[in-house]
């Protein structure tokens, strides 16, 4: 076995970093919450993306109806 | 070195494709037991409507068909925002990890995430299948749910943090402080947030653990992909030596 890479392959942290990785959790955070609670609220979908991921959420722990 | 849109990229990529997979578990244990669910439940409303005569069955918004197709979609979408998550915390965590090899960190980072997001919210207030919930307390058994997440993470958080203290006292000081810190914030935790069941006495106790253990299998299963499938797309060995390595 060879051995492990001694590197550490993430840029340094820096204030443009860190906006850009908290947009990007924001966007990530807005995508979870429309599979995972939105009753049409944020989706505009009416219940359609509720009851079409029903099956999903429920699976994956999320409680629902 | 990579920069933080190629660490982000490859994080939703990884997450669509452990999402998928996560589906097709999902699919193949999960969806019978809401089909039996739902059947159950439907059995008690047509008990229920007999004496009005006519039953109150509206069509529903999407076909069953429909939502067997939309668990894939959901898994998906869940996958990538948490692959994109995952590399978010990747980037700002990985220097803390106290490893050389970025493999072993995304390992690492996904047993945590899994441990913190999954399995304590699963022992407080594990899922239930459709037709079971009482609409009236969606807003409260959320609220609990997501405080269980929080809780999770400051869990694992606690017992890393309370390991690396010990450490100094020696090896079985490190496991021992390790555990102490994350049984201790849990159990703390549960005996001060509110119970929930409102799964029926008759529904069958079996069915209900079979669906539970689908759903953490699925759970399992896009936690396990996302840390393996992260470990191999950040390293950056090219293919021969990673071969060569294994
Ligand atoms: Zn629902």
């Amino acid at each position: 076995m060879a051995a492990p890479a001694r590197s550490v392959a993430v840029p340094a942290l820096s204030p443009k970093l860190l906006s850009v990785a908290l947009l990007s959790v924001g966007l990530m955070l807005l995508l979870a919450y429309l599979v995972g609670f939105d009753q049409g609220a944020v989706s505009q979908s009416g219940m359609f993306l509720h009851e079409l991921m029903h099956d999903g959420r429920h699976l994956l722990g999320v409680p629902c109806h | 070195m990579r920069t933080f849109g190629s660490l982000l990229v490859r994080g939703l990529i990884v997450g669509l494709f452990a999402g998928l997979l996560a589906g097709t578990f999902a699919y193949v244990t999960g969806e019978p037991r809401i089909d039996a669910s739902i059947a159950i439940e439907e059995a008690g409303a047509h008990a229920h409507t007999h004496a009005h005569e006519e039953d109150h069955h509206e069509d529903p918004l999407v076909s069953r068909d429909g939502q067997r197709a939309g668990l894939f979609l959901a898994t998906s979408l869940y996958g990538v925002a948490l692959g994109g998550l995952f590399a978010v915390a990747f980037t700002l965590l990985r220097r803390k990890l106290r490893t050389g090899n970025d493999a072993y960190a995304a390992l690492g980072l996904a047993a945590a995430g899994f441990v913190g997001i999954v399995v304590v919210p699963f022992l407080k207030y594990p899922p239930n299948p459709p037709a079971v919930g009482d609409p009236d307390t969606i807003t409260r058994r959320t609220v609990t749910y997501l405080l269980t997440l929080v809780i999770g993470l400051l869990a694992v958080w606690a017992g890393v943090a309370l390991s690396r203290w010990a450490a100094r006292y020696g090896d079985v000081a490190r496991l021992a402080g390790g555990v102490a810190g994350l049984v201790g914030t849990v159990v703390a935790a549960y005996l001060i947030l509110p119970g929930i069941n409102e799964v029926p006495e008759s529904f069958p106790a079996t069915l209900l653990w079979q669906f539970r253990f689908a759903s953490l299998g699925t759970q399992a299963t896009l936690w396990l992909l996302i840390g393996f499938g992260y470990a191999v797309a950040v390293d950056r060995r090219p293919i021969r030596s990673k071969v060569a390595a294994a």
